[in-house]
């Protein structure tokens, strides 16, 4: 029986991906195609955070690369399949170029960078209105069509976000559980016995960082077409904190964790906006709750409850302290 | 001559103010291992602290700030360590710098629905006057803000260096176990850690506030601004916060009136990378020396 139950409940979470939007009206369907936008972007970021135990503040940064990347080639014509790999190769280099200085040192050295990375991103973004629109953005960017099947309506929009989303996912759970995905968790774990084991600590914590940058990429690719408008202002360094939010509500290192911690950030304005104007307060107080009482995220909440309804099962005893850096 | 003297003076002026803010943030890094990412907000609200007392309480100005920095030391000193670090003690590390995040949220959306969105003109300290110097204008309250900053700083490290507490808190963020063996009470120290911190970041405020005007925004840029300087000075000196702060006052300055305008906000930036490719333990600072 134990064996069928995690293929048995991903059957079932994609059943429900399929029929959640019937029926609804665009507005809905277009939240629920960003949240699980958002959710291929946290779970890049959960690599290099939960996996690799580097904090990256430039996410949204590499969200603005992939977008403009796909705006600029799809508004010249070139298909989204085309532009969408483009987008992904080249935050994956601009996330190894980074990363490399960076990773040199132990540290908080990577947070630093990133968090200057974004804010120059933003700035280029703003002041070179030759490519990039400036303030005013890009519009007009067309869903891709495939032959037959046409995205341009919200609905098949959002099936199309599904099916992407589960191959991002699907590609993560495979890095995972690779031999290098191991060694990422070993990396996390404890470096000093990982380096002694002979792995070789540096180069996977900077793959790490660049493939959950192509995963930003990536959310970045279906951003463009989805909004069909991006400006500098919806990648500025508050996005890059609330993917960074995203992971840790939802806990960091637990697979699933970034895709519940998106939806608890994307869906809770909606649920919060009779309280106005209160809600980042609101918000922002319960996160500082969650971290002082239990900083694994809510995915650690359940597993101490389950801990504590059926002490005999060990639920990652590695992750009783929460990810360190 | 006499333009580069004006812009070179008045980026040290602000460059010190940064340097106070700067210096505090590697106090905390010394004394709980993490970074502080509210000490922008911190920055920012002690001079709210201020206009609240001066208007609303109507207490003549001085006291105003007497009790804007008592409410500063007691809410961003006491209750942050209470409250946010010490629950998390025996772990920090990203659970503690994700609170700090949060906290910042809170602190600058509390400001902007209670205290108003706009702009506020704060109080000025010093005279508006200026004095020639060579054929530059030159103006006092720079002057002043660099005079106050720069005792405040030397002030500290005296204290930091010359007195037995100050030498008893260096131990502590030295090395904590030890220090509790011979006898230091480090929980103590830490909190005394934490107070220093809170009242650089109010003077700072108020120091800054004049110029800037009193604004809930006004922590991202300055947060920002205090890691960079604290990580080109070095982040395990208070010197090198000191020289980071105000090598990036006067750059600044430097690039917005000689170079670009609307890339001025990158330099720092592009300074941070600099350097820690090439100097990652910072100008100053001595290195901790280990890979992993």
């Amino acid at each position: 029986m134990r064996r069928y139950r995690t293929p048995l409940l991903l059957a079932l979470g994609l059943a429900a991906l399929i029929v959640a939007p019937i029926g609804q009206g665009n507005y809905i369907v277009y939240t629920l195609c960003s949240w699980l936008i958002f959710s291929i972007a946290a779970t890049g970021l959960n690599l290099t955070l939960g996996y690799a135990g580097q904090i990256s503040l430039a996410q949204a940064s590499f969200m603005a690369i992939g977008a403009y990347i796909t705006a600029l080639m799809t508004l010249n014509g070139v298909h989204w399949l085309l532009a969408m790999p483009c987008s992904m190769l080249a935050c994956f280099a601009v996330g190894l170029a980074l990363g490399f200085p960076a990773l040199r040192v132990q540290g908080h050295f990577l947070a630093f960078v990133t968090l200057a990375f974004n804010t120059l991103v933003f700035l280029v973004l703003r002041n070179e209105d030759w490519l990039t629109g400036g303030v005013y953005g890009l519009v007009g960017m067309e869903r891709p069509g495939f032959g037959l099947f046409d995205t341009s309506k919200q609905l098949h929009f959002y099936y199309f976000t599904v099916a992407v989303f589960a191959v991002a996912l699907a590609g993560m759970w495979w890095i995972v559980r690779s031999p290098w995905g191991r060694a990422f968790k070993a990396l996390r774990e404890n470096p000093i016995r990982a380096e002694s084991l002979g792995v070789d600590t540096r180069r996977l914590t900077l793959l790490a960082f660049a493939i959950g940058s192509a995963y930003g990429g990536l959310a970045g690719a279906l951003v463009a077409p989805l909004v069909q408008f991006i400006e500098p202002g919806s990648f500025a360094l508050v996005h890059s904190l609330r993917l960074l939010l995203m992971v840790v509500v939802g806990g960091a290192g637990f697979f699933f964790g970034p895709v519940l911690g998106a939806a608890v950030v994307i869906l809770l304005p909606e649920v919060l906006r009779f309280t106005e104007g209160y809600y980042l307060i609101l918000y922002a107080g319960s996160v500082i709750v969650l971290m002082v009482f239990c900083p694994t995220g809510l995915i650690g909440v359940y597993g101490r409850l389950r801990q504590r309804l059926f002490p005999q099962r060990v639920v990652r005893g590695d992750m009783a302290t929460g990810p360190q850096l | 001559m006499a333009q580069f003297i004006q812009v070179l003076l008045s980026g040290l002026a602000t460059g010190s103010i940064y340097a106070m803010a700067a210096v505090g943030f590697t106090l905390i890094w010394q004394a709980a291992k993490t970074v502080n990412f509210a000490q922008g907000e911190f920055v920012m609200l002690p001079a709210f602290f201020v206009l609240i007392a001066h208007h609303a309480l109507h207490l003549p100005f001085w006291l105003s700030l007497a009790v804007g920095l008592a409410a500063a030391v007691f809410v961003l000193g006491y209750l942050f360590k209470r409250l946010i670090v010490e629950p998390m003690l025996p772990v920090t590390g990203l659970p503690l710098i994700i609170s700090t995040m949060a906290l910042a949220i809170v602190l600058k959306e509390s400001v902007k629905e209670f205290y108003g969105a706009e702009a506020q003109p704060f109080p000025e300290l010093f005279p508006q006057d200026t004095i020639p110097v060579l054929d530059a204008v030159v103006s006092v309250q720079d002057l002043l803000n660099l005079a106050v900053s720069l005792s405040v700083v030397t002030a500290l490290t005296l204290f930091l260096n010359r007195t037995r507490t100050g030498r008893c808190m260096q131990a502590t963020a030295q090395n904590p176990d030890v220090a509790e063996i011979l006898g230091v009470n480090t929980r103590r120290m830490v909190l005394y850690t934490f107070l220093i911190n809170a009242a650089l970041a109010a003077l700072a405020s108020f120091l800054i506030s004049p110029v800037y005007l009193a604004k809930f925004s006004n922590g991202e840029t300055l947060g920002l601004i205090a890691f960079i300087a604290a990580i080109v000075g070095g982040f395990n000196q208070i010197r090198g916060a000191l020289v980071g702060g105000l090598l990036i006052g006067v750059l600044d300055n430097l690039t917005a009136t000689y170079v670009t305008a609307e890339y001025r906000a990158a330099l720092p930036l592009v300074l941070l990378i600099l350097i820690i490719m090439v100097r990652p333990q910072g100008l100053v600072g001595t290195s901790e020396g280990r890979a992993v």
